[in-house]
Formats: structure tokens, sequence, C-alpha cells
């Protein structure tokens, strides 16, 4: 087991240019098994000669069956790349493109709503599930293991850094998943908890989140009411001066919530476990786990 | 992307929005042109991107031209310190002069977006002219939120609502609720992430006026906000943050550190600042080079920290997925080297190609401590401190 991708993971590319193709093989040679590529103009030809391109999203589906789609358009077309892949009902949409405009956002959330497909992103870095060598996104497949962690996290590099010292200690995971640096986003902390409450391989859960928003507190009202899985928890940004945006579009404080120290605080009062150093994570997951 | 206040409330008049008579200056005797054309009865206000501008003097009523002249003198050209603004302030280049209101009530009005039901809000408050912030702090059943709909737009009923909570005299109803139906679409049409006016004011002749005017526009959505990315001031902004915008480079500056910081990835940098704290220095700035960061890129970014006076050490965090080791590392070389820069190096390098990255680097003849991680890069600056070396 592992959460939204694994062996039974067809994927669908959308925006094969450079980053995509990039991005497509790294998938290729970790595993990953893409069935078709969605690229104007190009159907009938074939992505290094092995995946048949399309015009459409519903003819790729057609064709070749695939369940779950990944999105490498730019930022300018993303939101139409995104509400054909909800409307051609895939189980899993990846945004990894960065800068969709929010208003774009509050749509398709909204359109969300009444849909069944589940999308993770923008502004992601995907989702990896090592034991079934299944990747979905750009996090870098040498750096992962399989094991019992879960990982989740608002940060791309950060998320590397907290595998990287899981490794240290001897953790592998079951999945990480980042859920994008942007307010508005389709996966939340509390959906990705509930997937790895759920899931049995995992053991516990590794949180990464940044200032700004009020999406760590959700996420620890779950905790205190729904996880029995110990959730390791740090914050990134306690540093940050207010009103000052770090980077992604998510990560500034407007006001007490989105202050590392209130997120902190909030965690620690529904009982995970804050580490307030992010050098120290792996260290703290051994603590607890031992 | 910040708006001035006179950018704003063009953009009102355009969404007939009313707002007072008012001319841009940036002349002394342009104001005192201007304040004569408005009888001697006017208001300067000082316009830069930071809210706190009354209490910090920017804002003064005038009623004779030696006032104007005195006061426009005191603060054109000069820099406005705000709580907002950092200890140096920013610079007044231009002046909004505009007639003088007499007002009965001050309301506070805006539109801001909802992060937790994914739709646009409307916020009010009956105490306009204050700090939001501390009224929200304070007398927090003054606050007033609403939330609106993505689809529908704000509904007549939710108007009504809102007038009935803010006491708004029947007979201005019709107007107040063409105003906030205007604000909306401004709102949606121009990509706002905030569109803010405190106060809107009722005055003493029954008329409501938007007295203040603070838009806030989505930097993603830029692309299709021509008009509006023509207008930007970027003198506004720090100067190396101006030249990190022009190299594509997230780039904020921190005040009173002396740390540099170089990093790839928002997240990742953030905790590298917070690292440098815990090592018991602070961070100079926050820096994200980006995912696939080419080697001018990070010549360009080893400039910008380097030309920063209150630097005296450099973190450089590299965690390369899709960036490469060896791309930063000549960067960095290449830009010591040309800058003649002394300041000394902590490098942790890991991911894709660490291994040539860091021998390049060695091979450098410049001072470098590598780290191996993350705490080993805080232990490194730990010591160095304790040292005195920085």
């Amino acid at each position: 087991m592992s959460i939204l991708v694994d062996k039974n993971t067809k994927l669908l590319i959308q925006g094969v240019g450079r980053d995509g193709s990039f991005q497509a093989l790294r998938m290729m040679e970790y595993g990953t098994n893409i069935v078709s590529a969605v690229h104007p103009g190009r159907e009938g030809s074939k992505f290094e000669n092995k995946i048949p391109y399309f015009s459409s999203v519903s003819k790729a589906i057609n064709e070749t069956g695939a369940n779950t789609g990944i999105i490498f358009v730019p930022a300018p077309f993303a939101k139409d790349a995104i509400i054909e892949q909800i409307d051609s009902n895939l189980e899993l949409v990846v945004c990894i493109t960065e800068g969709v405009p929010i208003h774009d956002m509050i749509e398709i959330k909204n359109y969300l709503q009444t849909k069944t497909t589940r999308l993770l992103g923008p502004n992601c870095p995907g989702i990896i599930t090592p034991k079934s060598k299944t990747k979905v996104g750009i996090i870098p497949g040498n750096i992962v293991s399989p094991g019992n962690i879960g990982v989740v996290s608002r940060s791309g590099t950060l998320t590397y850094e907290a595998i990287s010292q899981l490794a240290q200690y001897g953790y592998g995971q079951s999945t990480c998943i980042g859920i994008g640096g942007d307010p508005i986003n389709g996966t939340s902390f509390v959906d990705a908890l509930k997937l790895f409450q759920e899931d049995e391989e995992t053991e516990a859960v590794v949180l990464i989140g940044e200032i700004g928003g009020n999406k760590e507190q959700e996420a620890a009202t779950f905790i205190q009411n729904y996880m029995s899985k110990p959730v390791i928890a740090n914050i990134a940004g306690q540093t940050a001066p207010e009103g000052k945006r770090m980077g992604h579009a998510g990560a500034i404080v407007t006001g007490e919530s989105g202050l590392a120290s209130a997120k902190n605080i909030s965690l620690k009062n529904a009982g995970a476990h804050v580490v307030e150093s992010s050098a120290y994570i792996g260290k703290k997951v051994k603590e607890v786990l031992s | 992307m910040n708006l001035h206040e006179y950018q704003s409330k063009e953009l009102f008049s355009h969404y007939n929005i009313p707002i007072p008579v008012g001319f841009l200056a940036t002349t002394i005797e342009q104001v005192k042109n201007y304040v004569d054309k408005l009888n001697n009865n006017a208001v300067i206000k000082a316009q830069i991107h930071s809210g706190g501008r009354g209490k910090a003097g920017g804002v003064k009523l005038v009623s004779s031209i030696d006032e104007s002249e005195s006061f426009t003198k005191s603060i054109l050209g000069k820099f406005l310190i705000t709580p907002q603004t950092g200890s140096k302030g920013i610079k007044v280049n231009k002046l909004l002069v505009e007639e003088a209101t007499s007002i009965d009530r001050e309301i506070y009005f805006s539109i801001v977006i909802d992060n937790n039901d994914y739709a646009p809000m409307i916020i009010c408050s009956t105490e306009g002219g204050m700090d939001i912030e501390e009224v929200s702090r304070t007398m927090p059943e003054k606050i007033i939120k609403t939330v609106c709909s993505p689809i529908l737009g704000v509904s007549n009923y939710k108007i009504r609502k809102i007038c009935e909570e803010l006491n708004i005299p029947k007979s201005l109803i019709p107007n107040f609720t063409e105003i906030v139906n205007s604000l909306y679409k401004l709102f949606i049409e121009k990509d706002c992430i905030l569109v803010e006016i405190n106060p809107l004011v009722i005055t003493k002749e029954q008329k409501v006026i938007a007295l203040d005017a603070k838009i806030n526009i989505d930097d993603d959505a830029l692309f299709r906000q021509k008009s509006l990315k023509d207008i930007e001031d970027k003198s506004q902004l720090e100067k190396l943050e101006i030249e990190a915008n022009r190299n594509d480079l997230s780039y904020v500056k921190l005040e009173g550190g002396r740390v540099g910081c170089m990093v790839n990835g928002a997240g990742l940098a953030m905790a590298t600042m917070d690292i440098t704290k815990w090592a018991g220095a602070q961070p100079a700035n926050f820096l994200d080079i980006g995912g696939s960061a080419t080697v001018e890129k990070i010549e360009s970014a080893f400039k910008i920290i380097v030309s920063d006076k209150d630097v005296e050490v450099i973190l450089v965090n590299l965690f390369a997925g899709i960036a490469r080791s060896d791309v930063v590392a000549n960067g960095i070389i290449n830009a010591a080297k040309e800058t003649e820069s002394k300041i000394p190096l902590v490098i942790s390098m890991r991911g894709t190609n660490s291994e040539e990255g860091l021998k390049l680097l060695n091979n450098s003849n410049l001072d470098i401590t590598t780290a191996t991680d993350l705490e080993n890069a805080a232990n490194i600056l730990k010591q160095k401190l304790s040292q005195g070396d920085i």
C-alpha cells in the first residue's frame, strides 16, 4: 500500500516542452508507467519513439487507459489544462506549473467540488512512492527509499532535505507528497494526513509547513481529532519578516495565524511532535519512533 | 504588485467609484498651484508603498500656500519612515493633492481572497480610519465578514445586510450598493488580491467617497494585466530587489542581518534563514535561485549578495534536483573572481552533480568551508561566530 500513486498508475503527461520532456525522461528512468502524452500538433508521433502523442486528454485516455495526469504547461494555460483533465475524470491530476493566478485557482477549486478528481498542486514537486517505483512529479528518485514514513510538505527542496535526513537515520518512505506553495491548492495537509492515517504501510508522518495562511492549524485540528499515528512537524520561516513574500505565493505573513510560532503552538497542542530546527527532522523521527 | 493610492484612485474612477478631486504633483510649484486651485483647503498625501503614512507624518491638511510649501519641502524627495517601511524608509517622489473633505462618518471596506472558502470576501467595519488589525484585536465584534460566491458574485441580499450592519442611511443605500458592485467587478477583472478603502467616508453633504485607496494585484496574473504591469513604480523597491527582479530571482532584503544566504527552493531558503538564527546570527536576505538556474543567474545572485554591505559571510545551501551543482559552483567562482570578493563562504552542496560542484569549489582558491548538511553548516557558522572570524 501507499497513497495516491502505485504500480497501477498509468500516467498521461500534458505539456511536453523543455521542462516537461526532461522530467518525463526522469520519471520513465525511475520506473513510472507513462502511457500517453498530450501536446497540440504532435498527434501521430511518439515521445522518445515510445509514448504516443494525442491532441486531447479524452482521446489519450480512450486510447491508452490513463488514470493519472501530470501538467507542465505554462501558467497562462494551466487552468485550461487542469479543467480539461478534470472533465476527463482522471482520478488524480498533478499540476507542477508555478505561477497560476489565484483567481484561476478560485475557479478551479470551486469547479472541483462537483467532481471526483483529486488535484495535487499547482506549484508543487508532485508525489513519489518508492516501493512501486512510481514518481509523478520532479522529486529526485535517487534520494528516496521504500519504508514506512509518509512525508507531506508545502515545499520542494526542503522535502528533499527531510528525506535525506530520514535516510541518514535509516528511514524510508511510504509516499512523499508535495502539496505546493500556493495559498489555494488542490490537496491540503488534512487531505494528505487522512490518506496516510488510512494507509497500512505508513507508520508515522513528517509534515513540513511554512509561514502564511492557516492550513497547518487545520492540520493540527485533524491531528488532534483523528490521527493515531505520530506526526513530526517542522515549520519553515521563523525568521521571515511580516508582509514580505518569501518566494512561494502562500509564504507571506499577513496575520497572527501565518506566523511560524502560532503554527508550532497549534501543532504542539494537538499532540504533534514539533521540531523547531529543520536540521533535526530525522533525529526527531528517530526519537519519536524508538 | 502594489499600486499607489493615486493609481488605485484612477482605477476607481474608471469604475465610477467616487473619489475626491485631486492632482498628482512632483514639484513644489505644482503643489502650490493645485492648493491654490482647491481654494487653500487641501490635503497633501505622500505616495509611497506603505500603510501608516498618516501617523508617520506623510499626510497633511493645509489651509494656505505657505503651509503647503513648507510641508512639501519637508517631505518631497525625502525618505518617509513608517512602521511598515523598515528603518531606512521609502523615498517620496510624488504627492497627491486633494480637496479637503468634511467627514461625517468613516467606514472600513475591503475585498480580499478567502483562502479557506476559495472565494472573494468583503471585510467591513463601522470603525473606519483606524488600523484594521488593531480593530480586529480590540473589537473583533466590529469586523463584518461576507464571503462572496465565485459564481454568483456578491448577491444583493448580502449588500443589504452589510448596509444594515454598517448603519448606512436609507437614502444612501442605492449609492452604496453601486459602489460595492463596482469594487467587486474591479477586484475580479483586475486580478486583485486586495482592494482596500480606509476610510470610505460619508461626507457632511451625505455623499459616499473613497478617501483612501489601496490595491494589490496578483503578481502571477500580470501576464494578462499588462496595463497595470506598465505602471509599476519600481523606485519603491529596495535597489537590490530591483536587480533580483530583473534576473528573475526571488530576493528579499532582511534588516540587520550579516549572513548572506543563497539557496534553491523557497522552503529550503526559509529553513536556511532559520538555521542561521539558530547558529546565533541574523540572515541578511532571503534568496531563492529557482529550479533550473544558469551560470549567469548564479553570478547575478552572488553579485547581489556581495553588494549588500551588511554581509560578512555567505551561506550557500544547495539541494539540487533540477538544478546542477557544477553550474552553481561555476557561477559562484566566476562572480567571486569578478567582484574580487573576500567574503568567506560556507557551502553545503547535495544532489545532482554535487561531487563535481564541490571539487570545482575546493580547487578554486576561494575562502570556502564545505558543510556536509544543514546541521553541519549551522555548526560551522556557529564556530566562525564564536571565533570572531565574522
